[in-house]
């Protein structure tokens, strides 16, 4: 017996795709080890989608290897390689009924009779479908139909599950329930799932690690919490994290063993913050995200503090929005809804430049 | 929000001044200068089309003698059914005096096989254009699009050659095979575009799912394309009855269909000039086309625009 508990689920060796002189992935390569969520995340036309496919089979890569389960699929069908795939439109065959869509495939596959009883029973009870399995599709809500789409690659007693986007056509409330769903549904089932979403909130609440893309290649690929708080790049920085991270444009001034960033004349030091490659003096741009500028008492017992202008206030609810100049340039920050504050109003704000990222500002590289 | 002032709720609105104001579904006057300009054009243009229609029911109806009092347009005084009779099975053609039954049938040997014929390989590749994205699909699709728009005529005489060298020409099934043929790129393009506007991902759950090429045709695709086959049906229905110039080219006179028959009815110059048969005979040969619009209108509609639209 060959020892299996390492290998990767589904590996991805130098995977190129061109379509004509259009360059859609960038000998990209990816391994999603066995049980594991993996979310590939990115703005559309990213290549996040073309990678999944490429995975599923559905499209012919233009150079590299695709190995799923130790086995090179690459010029495999789509039905060979051991996955099942759920699409954003549902793609339920509309002239069937749910247990027509259910055992489609199970009937190509030529299983017998009480096999294929018994696994739509089986995905029936697991995902609560059972009253609609007489149902087509046309009479069924949108959650019911990306459930039942969801029990198409269940049934298929796969190893991998391949997500393209599956929630985006449903609406909020319902997304987010159906996300609890999903990740109950990896829990219980414990094989590998790959996702695709440009939904940073997906991404961030099903992950085990999550794959941002960005122009057919992978920026960074990190768990969700060392994404958020250690972005590479200011791409990436930027895609992840709502209301998204504030750049101070300005300079890095590395003098021996300390280094000050400074934007228009305010000096923010940066002894608290990890360089990646060590300190060095240029133009930089410093990153903060909104939630972590603290205002008021809370801010004096923060590393670094400053007086700022309010200039507007958008109310969210849970918390409110504020908007002021910092160095010059716009900064965001979270606060309670309950305080009041408005426009005009000169508060202290206070952040921890360890807590920080700081990018290059050419390359736009984390340092 | 210290310095701003905003009003916490809209003025409120008294509620007798509510009732007084326009609520409700707008008033429209039936008689008014659009219904009347838009009634009167549908009108008149109804009875444009109409006219020639009751003129030929009418004269088709009459006796010979009630004809040459010339009153076209007056209803028959002594409603005859003699010159249908007679336009169906006693009409002479050259030699042959059956009336036009047998072009009916011709017609008929021609039309079904053609239209069964030519849908069935064009939906096939429309779907193979449409989903499977084989090497040198578009320049197949360009030369096809291309035929399209070659005038028939050019293609006549080669196309009478190439049956005489295979031994069909003559007989039914050359016909046959020419009618599929031209039907081709016009048939194709309707599929092709149906089949793209349908979603791929359809298509792709499919091939998931473990179909192949003719699974996914005649389990998926089949299934979901009854307007656009109706569409294609009718188009070759009428497209094939209506044919003369195939027909008299490419056939004996034993296989003529209805439409050559019916001019040789109408065109013979030998003794009176029999207007009602004549009529009854252009009726009888129009009557498919007819039966095919009025059954499958709505679908034809409904097809029309949903393999033109997208695409």
């Amino acid at each position: 017996m060959m020892d299996t508990s390492n290998t990767p689920s589904v590996a991805v060796r130098g995977v190129s795709l061109n379509f004509g002189a259009v360059e859609v992935l960038k000998s990209l390569d990816l391994e999603v080890g066995r049980g594991e969520f993996l979310v590939l995340l990115g703005p559309s036309g990213c290549g996040k989608s073309t990678l999944l496919n490429c995975i599923a089979g559905l499209l012919d890569v233009s150079a590299g290897q695709i190995f799923i389960n130790d086995r090179n699929v690459t010029w495999d069908e789509p039905k060979d390689r051991g996955i099942g795939m759920v699409f954003q439109s549902y793609a339920l065959y509309p002239q069937m009924t749910v247990e027509g869509n259910l055992s489609f495939g199970l009937k190509n596959a030529r299983l017998p009779k009480d096999e294929i009883e018994r696994r739509i029973a089986r995905a029936a009870e697991i995902l609560q479908i059972e009253p609609l399995l007489k149902r087509k599709p046309s009479a069924l809500s949108g959650g019911q139909r990306q459930r039942v789409a969801i029990g198409r690659a269940l049934v298929r007693d796969v190893d991998v599950f391949l997500f393209d986007e599956p929630l985006s056509n449903l609406d909020a409330k319902l997304r987010s329930e159906l996300r609890v769903e999903i990740k109950r549904l990896h829990q219980k089932l414990e094989n590998t799932m790959i996702y695709v979403t440009h939904d940073q909130i997906e991404a961030m609440t099903l992950a085990d690690r999550i794959a941002v893309m960005r122009g057919g290649i992978i920026q960074q690929l990190d768990t969700p919490q060392a994404i958020y708080s250690r972005p590479v790049n200011r791409f990436v920085a930027g895609f992840i994290g709502s209301p998204g991270m504030n750049f101070i444009e300005g300079e890095c001034v590395a003098d021996g063993a300390s280094a000050v960033f400074e934007a228009n004349g305010v000096k923010v030091p940066l002894d608290r913050y990890e360089f990646a490659g060590g300190a060095r003096t240029g133009k930089a741009v410093f990153g903060v995200r909104p939630e972590h500028v603290i205002l008021g008492d809370g801010a004096g017992a923060m590393p670094f503090q400053s007086d700022l202008t309010i200039e507007i206030v958008e109310p969210m609810g849970s918390d409110s929005l504020v908007w002021g100049k910092f160095g010059g340039q716009n900064l965001s920050f979270r606060i309670d809804a309950e305080r009041a504050v408005a426009k005009g109003d000169v508060v202290r704000i206070g952040f921890d430049p360890g807590r920080a990222s700081i990018f290059d500002a050419g390359t736009g590289e984390r340092i | 929000m210290a310095d701003v002032t905003i009003p916490v709720s809209a003025p409120p609105v008294h509620a007798d001044e509510a009732l007084v104001g326009p609520s409700g579904p707008r008033p429209r006057k039936v008689i008014s200068r659009r219904n009347i300009i838009l009634y009167g054009t549908l009108f008149v243009v109804a009875v444009y089309y109409l006219l020639p229609l009751y003129v030929m029911i009418v004269t088709s109806l009459k006796g010979m003698p009630e004809i040459r009092l010339g009153n076209i347009f007056s209803p028959p005084v002594e409603i005859t059914f003699q010159p249908w009779v007679k336009a169906w099975a006693e009409a002479c053609t050259g030699l042959n005096c059956e009336g036009l039954s047998r072009g009916f049938w011709n017609s008929v040997r021609i039309t079904v096989p053609s239209v069964v014929l030519s849908i069935a390989i064009a939906s096939v590749n429309g779907y193979a254009l449409a989903n499977w994205r084989f090497k040198g699909a578009d320049v197949f699709f360009t030369i096809l699009i291309f035929g399209a728009f070659i005038p028939y005529q050019v293609m006549l005489y080669p196309i009478v050659i190439m049956l005489r060298e295979i031994g069909l020409y003559g007989g039914l099934y050359g016909l046959i095979i020419v009618h599929c043929i031209f039907g081709m790129p016009i048939l194709t393009l309707l599929f092709r575009n149906y089949f793209t506007s349908l979603p791929e991902e359809l298509f792709k759950a499919a091939r998931v799912d473990g179909a192949g090429f003719w699974g996914i045709y005649f389990k998926i695709m089949l299934p979901m394309s009854l307007p656009i086959f109706v569409v294609a049906v009718i188009l070759q229905v009428t497209g094939i009855w209506n044919d003369f110039l195939f027909g008299v080219v490419y056939t004996r006179p034993d296989y003529y269909p209805m439409t050559v028959q019916l001019n040789n009815i109408v065109n013979s110059v030998q003794g009176v000039k029999e207007y009602n048969v004549n009529m009854a005979a252009t009726l009888l040969t129009g009557l498919v086309p007819l039966i095919v619009y009025f059954i499958s209108g709505k679908l034809f509609v409904r097809g029309i625009a949903a393999g033109a639209v997208k695409g």
